[in-house]
C-alpha cells in the first residue's frame, strides 16, 4: 500500500514526464494549471495517465475544485 | 472513390479500407463546414462505396478524436446573429437533422466501420464514435457527454445509441453526471472493443480492417443488418427533445459561461 507521500511523489514525477518540466520544479502545494501552463483537454490527458498509472477510477466531478497537487493525491490515495 | 482533402476532413481509399480523416483544430469541434463536408463523404459513402469492405474514422489532432459541436459557432449563430424572424430555433433543428442524416448514413452504412479513437471524445464526438460498429480506443481516449451542464442533452444521436449499446448503469452514468471515462472502463462497459497502446488505435483498426476484408462483404452487411438496427424513432424524437430544451434561458446562460470563459476548465464536465 502506497503512502500518501509516496502518491503525491509519483503524480508529481508523471506530470513532470508529461508536460516535460524539470520534477524538482514542481510541490505539493503547487496550482497544476498555473505550474504546468496547461489547459482543461490537458489536464484531462494527465487524469487518464494517473488513472492508468494508479489504477483507479476518477469522476471528475470529484475533482471539480482541486487545482494543486497535495489535494489531487489525497484523492487518488482514497481509491487506491 | 476519389480521394477528398477538406478544410475540416479528408479522406482516401486503399485496398477496400476508406479512411475518414478529421483535421480541424483545436479538436474536430463540429460547426456549419465540418457538416457541409460530413454530407459530401455522406454521399460519396451512399454512391462510390459499393467495393469497400471498411471504415475507419480517425483524427489527426493531438488533443483528441473530436471535442463536440463547435459550441461558440453554435452561440453566435443563436444568440449574436441580427435576425428578423428570432427564429434561431428552427437553425438550430436544420443543423441537427442535417447531422441525424449524415450519423445515420455512417451507421447504416453497408460496411463494417471502425472509430479509431485517442484523447478526447467528447459530446458530438463521442456521439460520433457511437456511429461506428466498433470502437479501438488508445490509451489516452476519454469519452464523455456533458450537455446537461449546458441544460441540454445530447443532440447528435447520443442517448438512442448510447441505449441500443450500452447497459443502463454505465449509460446513465454518463448521461446524469456528465463525467468522463478512460478506455479501460469503456471496454470494462462494452463501449470499446480493444484498448491498445497510446498512438496504436490508427494501425489496430487497420490490422482489423485486414480481417474483414477476407470475408465476403454480403454475409458482412447482412450480420451488420442483423446486429445493429439504428434507432430511427428515438433519434427523431431526441432533435424534438433538444430543440423544446434549447429554448429554455439557462441554455443561453450556459453557453454564454462557456464562450466567455476565461477558466482553463471549460471542457470539464
Amino acid at each position: 500500500m502506497r503512502t500518501l507521500a509516496q502518491t503525491t511523489d509519483e503524480i508529481l514525477t508523471l506530470a513532470a514526464q508529461q508536460f516535460k518540466v524539470a520534477r524538482e520544479t514542481l510541490s505539493p502545494n503547487d496550482d497544476f494549471f498555473k505550474t504546468l501552463g496547461i489547459d482543461s483537454l490537458q489536464a484531462l490527458s494527465l487524469l487518464t495517465r494517473l488513472e492508468n498509472h494508479f489504477h483507479v477510477e476518477l469522476p471528475d466531478y470529484e475533482l471539480q475544485d482541486v487545482s494543486d497537487f497535495g489535494t489531487l493525491a489525497g484523492r487518488i490515495q482514497a481509491r487506491l | 472513390m476519389e480521394p477528398f482533402e477538406g478544410k475540416t476532413i479528408s479522406w482516401g481509399e486503399h485496398n477496400g479500407v476508406i479512411e475518414l480523416s478529421l483535421h480541424r483544430g483545436p479538436c474536430n469541434e463540429i460547426g456549419s463546414e465540418t457538416l457541409e463536408e460530413l454530407e459530401s463523404f455522406a454521399e460519396v459513402l451512399r454512391t462510390s462505396a459499393g467495393n469497400m469492405h471498411t471504415l475507419i474514422i480517425h483524427s489527426v489532432m493531438p488533443a483528441g478524436f473530436c471535442a463536440g459541436a463547435d459550441l461558440r459557432e453554435l452561440y453566435r449563430r443563436a444568440y449574436q446573429q441580427p435576425r428578423t424572424s428570432g427564429n434561431s430555433i428552427a437553425e438550430v433543428r436544420n443543423f441537427l437533422v442535417r447531422i441525424h442524416a449524415v450519423f445515420n448514413a455512417i451507421d447504416d452504412a453497408p460496411l463494417v466501420t471502425v472509430a479509431a479513437v485517442h484523447g478526447v471524445a467528447f459530446g458530438g464526438g463521442f456521439e460520433l464514435a457511437l456511429t461506428a460498429d466498433l470502437i479501438v480506443a488508445d490509451r489516452t481516449a476519454r469519452f464523455a457527454f456533458p450537455e446537461l451542464r449546458l441544460g441540454l442533452i445530447p443532440g447528435f444521436g447520443g442517448i438512442p445509441r448510447l441505449k441500443r449499446d450500452l447497459g443502463n448503469g454505465i449509460a446513465r452514468d454518463m448521461l446524469f453526471t456528465g463525467r468522463s471515462i478512460n478506455a479501460t472502463k469503456a471496454q470494462t462497459a462494452d463501449l470499446v472493443s480493444q484498448v491498445v497502446a497510446e498512438g496504436e488505435a490508427l494501425r489496430v483498426a487497420h490490422a482489423l480492417a485486414s480481417q474483414v476484408g477476407k470475408f465476403d462483404l454480403n454475409a458482412v452487411r447482412a450480420a451488420k443488418k442483423f446486429i445493429k438496427p439504428v434507432p430511427h424513432a428515438e433519434l427523431l424524437r431526441e432533435i424534438d427533445i433538444f430543440c423544446e430544451l434549447f429554448e429554455s434561458p439557462a441554455v443561453a446562460a450556459g453557453l454564454r459561461r462557456f464562450v466567455e470563459s476565461n477558466s482553463p476548465l471549460p471542457y470539464l464536465p
